[in-house]
Parts: C-alpha cells; structure tokens; sequence
C-alpha cells in the first residue's frame, strides 16, 4: 500500500521509495526503505498530509506520498 | 593557521537545528549581514572570543543534504563547499539531539570532506522531554568527532563548545564514504560530489539513482549508530506539538486561529502603523521648513527642503509597517506555526501558482507591498515567491485610499441612503484588486517556465517560545537591509520626480513670475504654482502623454498627475489640488467640489463625468504606481527584469480596463 492510504495514527514501514523526480529529496529526509512513518494528520482542506518520520513531523502532498509505498505494522 | 590568535569557524546544519540562535548567541551585535551574489540568501558573519583567540564565524545557509534540490539550493551548497575549503578551519555542525537520525546525514557528508569538524548537539532539553537519552561518549566514539551538548537557548554547554572549538585541530576519521562505495576509483568525495550535483540538477536519472542509493547507504550507518548509542524511554511520553497540532490543523478552529492571526497582524500593519507614520511625516515636514529658513532662497534650498528632505521621509515612513510585519513574520517563523500556515493553504494556493506562505504578503498588500514583498522571503520555491511578489501589488493598498476616496467623493455627492454606497464602492474596489491577483498569479503559473520541480516536502518543526533575540535582530537586519538597499533607489528617484515637477525648459518660470509681478492677488502664490507645474517638465510630459491617455478620458491636467504621482500614488490628491490652483488643498471637499466643476476645453462637458472617474478608479487599483515597489521587487529579485514586467502588465492591464470602462460608460 502507498503512505496515502494509511489513516490517521496508523503506523508503517517504508518498503520503497519509487525512483521519480522527488526520490532524492525524500530519502533525504528520512523517507528510506526500513525507515517507519506514521500518519498524523491531513491539512483542513485535505491536502497536504503530515506524517511523523522517525521521531519529526514531515508534511507532503498527496503526490509525493504517492511515491512511498509502505507496509502497515500489526495492529495500530 | 598563521598565528594562535585567529580561528575561522564555519556553523553548519540542518534547517531549524538552532543554528541562528547559537549563532546569535555567540556573537551578539558583532555581526553583518548580506547576500550571497545575485541571491536573497543570507550570508551572515560574527566575531567572537575565547580568552584571547579571535574567532570569525560564518552562519551557512541550514541544508538537509549536500546534494542541492534546486537553484538557490546549489548556490548555497557551492558557497559552503568553497567556504569549506578555501576559508574554514574547523566545522562546527550544530545538530537537534531531538532529531538526531535526519540531522546526521549532512554531517557523514561533511565528515567526508575531510575537514576538522566538531558536533554541537544542540536541543538537549527537547530530546529529555522527548524521553531520549544520548550516550554522548559512545556516540563521539561512533563518529570519531568531539561532541558538546548544548541548549542555545539558556546557554547551557557554551562554555564547553568553546574550549572544543579552541582546541580542536584536526579531529575526523572519516570512512562513511570509503565503507559505501567498494568501487576503489571514488576514493575522494569532494571531487565526486561536484560532479554528481551537476548532473543530478540536469535530471540525469543515473546520477539521481547514484544520489539516492548513496544516501541510504548512509541511512543505514547512521541507523546502526544510532541504536548502539540513544536510548528511548518506553513510557509513552505525550507529545505537545501534536496537541497543539490537533488544535491548529483542526478543519474549523484551525481557520480561526489562522484568520484571527491574519487580522492581528492587519490590524498592526494597517491601523497601529499609521500613527508613528504621521509622526515621521510630521518631523520631517517641520524639519523641512526648519532647514527652508535657515538657508537663502534658491535651487538649493528647493533641492534639499523639496527634494532630498522629502525624499528620505519617503524612506523612514515605511519603517513602522516593515518593523510590525517582521515582529510577526519572526514571531511566527520562531515559533513554528509559520509552516503550518503553508499546509493549511497549500492546496488552495497551489491552484494560482501560488504557495501556502503567499498569503501572508497578499494580506499585508492591503496595507503596504513594500514590506510585503520583503516577507516573500521565507517562501522556498523559487516561481512560488516570483509569481507572489509580481501580485502582490494588484492587492488594494493603503496609498491607494486617498485617492478612491476623493474619486468616489465626486461619483457620489450626497450619501444620504441607507446602504453606504461610496462603502461599497471602496469594499468592490479591494475586491477587484484581489480577483486581479487571481487571474494574473494563474497566468503567471503557466508562462513561467519552470526548471525546478515544484514540491512541498517540508519539515514542521516543534512548536517552541519565540527567542526574543532573534526576533529582534531579523528586525534589524530588516529595517537595515530596506534603508540601505531599497531605500536608496527611492531616494534617487524622488529627486528626479522633484526634478521634473520644479524645473522647466528655457525661462518659462521667470516669465511665470514676471507676469504675477504687477498683480496683486489674494490667491497669487497658488496660481504662480499651478502655472510652474504646468510649465515644468513634468507638466511638459504630462501634456505630451495626453494623446495616449485621451482614450481612457484623461486630459493632461490628469496626465500630470499620473507622472508625479509615480512616486506614490496619494500624491495624485496633492498635484491636483496645485494644478487647478486649489487654495484651500487640507480640505477634501473643497478638491472635490472644484473638480466637479471641471468642463472640457471648448465644451460643457464635465471633465470628472461617470466614465472618466469610474476609469481612473481602475487605472489606480491596477496601474503600477509606486516606484518604490518597483525599487523593493529590483531588490528581492536582483534583476532588472522583474520589476519591468510589473510595471508593463500591471500599467498594460490598467490601461486596458481604464479604456474599456471609459468607452462603455461614455
């Protein structure tokens, strides 16, 4: 599944990081395959969506999230 | 290293690591401020000492990462690659011990450059909070550097940091690079950085993929690292930004406090400024006729009471609403809720070409562009921030109220209705403004070629107390940087605008007082002004321009008023008082009532009819009438460029309205 799909609290592992034009910037900022995200909550008009990334909070719009693809922990 | 007296040191980090504040804290006052070459980034150098070593420090731009994502980025990433290694002799990188996994990547780059280099680990406060406990000793064995625990913010642990900066000479052990890449040819990083920066920017994918398989690689050491050396307590500790959070996004009160906060700062901008701006203006103006006395009659004199005097209180008056929009703007940023000002409007904004910040220059365009586009600033993209400060002039300022108010004064006489109509006349007119913002970001999003990707990948920090030293030295650093560069481009134009208006061609004004030398008149010297203004330059011009201007229904008598008025745009109300020998000018009914008697030349038509008003209405909404706009959007762009494109859409879109209006309503 992709970060996007993730709801509100719900914790994950980063499986991979789409090669495209925000890759660099992403795993920069912590956005590498290992790494664990969370998704806390979305703007007031939806867009963008602000995950925790290792211990900070990071804010992405929908279409760079979509370049995460992630696998949701057990359980919440 | 010469001597034992001098050290150069360079701070180096990640965006709000706390740099600025160790920065400012080591250095105070001792410090300058300027531009990288061609760009707003700042550049910021100190002094300092340590016992008796002189210590020069240089604040690089905060950076996540060596490989740049963007032009402004590279410019900053090739400034501190130079500083690096031309001019540096130990790094001090300043990294948020509350976020230690990001902050570490930039430090295994820079630790690979080979460099003396020491870790100030800054925010020790918010790590404990955080529930992190750092084994410093075992991490400064880990990446073979000294590390000083630090708080910029109370002081705590600058003492020790400096007996590190002191002593360090060489201290770095640096195999990150050598234990990523086995191909034994890249053996030195710094040339291989270079190299891929280029191509990276020129969107090669390989260079991309090299760039990003690099970078997890160092991910993944600083992972290892990491587990050996910080701990993290396992009580589940409640996190105050994400409350704060839960309050600030929330889709109904996050608005709220968003607007609420948006009308304080107008409030401050556009009301509160407004005092100390007539008491600046008050000053000079007395000043002005102090200096008129004392020195005998003449250019001169004129020179410097008309044209200089006016001219740097042309500049101060700006001081007040520039010094309240930075007490905010800084506020803001310090305190964190500046980004989340750019995720609550990103998405909105996106839609115009626009970005999330941009609504807090729109908003202070009611009041002043001139701070204003100072503020776009702090907005990232590079055609986010153009487009911004190329609108944010459309927005209805507060130069323009003097002279809707006198207009509508002539369109409705008497406001005896229920509704306030000349009200709503002046509410339809910002409404204008901003729907003009609208049109013209949009157009703007789609003409400016865009190299760089557009995103929004941004880091919102801990919310945290404002320091109030930053905050008043980005005031300083404001007021400092407008005086200085903007401010003198003001003055000079002032001069030649007072230039045109004061002098004519051959002895046109000695024939002007010659003619009123035998009469003897209440109204003499009003009349002798009206009749210099018109015999001047800027007369001449105003006449020569009346051709184009005829369309929109304008005569030249307007036409004058147009060109002194492109100093600023209440001046309109004053040259047209002189130009129709208006005696009693302090009083706007007196102007208004003069002016509706206005007939064209050689007719009974009015000249200030319906369509003529309703057209210059609209000529002064969009028309770029303020140079020292212009002189401010030259600064924050450093290209001629920009501010030529403002001024040709802004005056061509005027024109264009101005004429239509005229010609439909007449």
């Amino acid at each position: 599944m992709k970060a996007n799909d993730l709801i509100d609290g719900q914790k994950a592992v980063i499986t991979n990081v789409s090669s495209g034009k925000f890759q660099t910037k992403l795993i920069e900022m912590g956005c590498f395959v290992g790494s664990e995200i969370t998704r806390l909550y979305q703007s007031p008009l939806g867009d963008p969506i602000a995950f925790d990334i290792g211990g900070y909070i990071l804010g992405l719009r929908k279409e760079e999230a979509d370049y995460i693809q992630v696998e949701a922990s057990n359980g919440n | 290293m010469e001597t034992n007296t001098q050290k150069n040191i360079a701070l180096i980090g990640n965006p709000n690591c706390g740099k600025s504040t160790l920065f400012n804290l080591l250095t105070g006052l001792n410090q300058k401020i300027s531009n990288l070459p061609g760009t707003t980034i700042d550049k910021k150098k100190g002094v300092f000492y340590i016992e008796d070593t002189k210590i020069s420090v240089t604040d690089l731009p905060g950076t996540y990462s060596i490989y740049p994502n963007g032009e402004d980025e590279r410019i900053a990433i090739n400034h501190i690659l130079d500083q690096i290694n031309n001019s540096v002799d130990l790094i001090v990188y300043v990294a948020d011990a509350s976020n230690l996994q990001r902050n570490l990547l930039l430090f295994t780059q820079l630790a690979d450059l080979q460099k003396p280099i020491i870790i100030a680990l800054n925010m020790m406060d918010v790590a404990h909070e955080k529930g992190l406990t750092i084994n410093i000793p075992l991490l400064s064995q880990e990446l073979g550097v000294l590390i000083a625990p630090i708080n910029s913010r109370n002081k705590e642990g600058i003492d020790h940091l400096k007996s590190f900066i002191l002593k360090t000479e060489a201290s770095f052990q640096t195999t990150y690079f050598n234990q990523i890449n086995k191909d034994k040819s890249l053996t030195n990083f710094s040339n291989t950085v270079s190299d891929r920066v280029v191509k990276s920017l020129e969107n090669n994918q390989e260079a991309i993929d090299t760039i990003s398989k690099e970078t997890e690689e160092r991910y993944q050491i600083i992972r290892n690292t990491i587990t050996k050396t910080v701990r993290k307590s396992l009580i589940n500790i409640t996190n105050k930004t994400k409350q704060i959070d839960k309050f600030l996004l929330h889709p109904f009160y996050g608005f709220v406090a968003f607007f609420a906060t948006l009308f304080v700062i107008f409030q401050f901008i556009f009301k509160f400024a407004e005092y100390p701006m007539n008491w600046i203006e008050q000053f000079f103006s007395w000043f002005a006729g102090l200096v008129h006395s004392w020195i005998p009659e003449g250019y001169i004199n004129s020179l410097i009471t008309e044209g200089i005097i006016p001219g740097i209180s042309g500049v101060v008056v700006f001081l007040p609403q520039i010094i309240f929009l930075f007490l905010f703007l800084s506020i803001l940023e310090e305190s964190g809720y500046m980004t989340r000002v750019s995720f609550i409007n990103d998405r909105l904004m996106r839609k115009f070409g626009l970005n999330g910040k941009s609504i807090v220059p729109l908003i202070g365009g009611m009041a002043c562009a001139i701070p204003s586009i100072m503020a776009t600033r702090n907005i990232e993209n590079k055609k986010d921030r153009i487009i911004t400060i190329l609108v944010t002039p459309l927005m209805g300022c507060s130069a323009r109220l003097p002279v809707y108010t006198l207009l509508v004064s002539l369109l409705i006489k008497n406001d005896n209705n229920f509704i306030d109509i000349r009200g709503l006349i002046l509410l339809s007119l910002y409404l204008v403004g901003f729907i003009a913002v609208l049109l013209f970001s949009t157009i703007f999003k789609y003409l400016l070629r865009q190299k760089e990707k557009s995103f929004f990948i941004l880091e919102m920090p801990d919310y945290r107390i404002p320091s109030l030293r930053n905050v008043g030295l980005t005031i300083k650093d404001k007021t400092y940087d407008f005086v200085f560069n903007a401010g003198k481009i003001i003055l000079i134009v002032s001069i030649v605008l007072w230039f045109l208006a004061s002098f004519g061609p051959k002895d046109n004004f000695a024939k002007i007082e010659q003619k009123y030398q035998t009469y003897e008149l209440s109204d003499k010297e009003t009349l002798i002004k009206s009749e210099k203004l018109e015999a001047s330059y800027a007369g001449i011009m105003g006449k020569s321009i009346e051709p184009i201007i005829k369309p929109l229904g304008y005569d030249w008598k307007i036409g004058i008023a147009l060109i002194t008025s492109f100093a600023a745009r209440e001046i309109f109300v004053g040259t047209i008082a002189t130009i129709y020998s208006i005696k009693d000018a302090e009083d706007e009914k007196t102007i208004s009532q003069t002016l509706s008697e206005q007939t064209r030349v050689g007719s009974d038509t009015k000249v200030y009819n319906i369509a003529t008003i309703v057209s210059l209405l609209l000529f002064y909404a969009f028309a770029m009438q303020c140079m020292s706009t212009l002189a401010i959007t030259y600064r924050e762009t450093k290209s001629i460029k920009w501010p030529v494109i403002q001024f040709f859409y802004m005056t061509g879109f005027a024109y264009l309205m101005s004429f239509v209006a005229y010609q439909l309503l007449s």
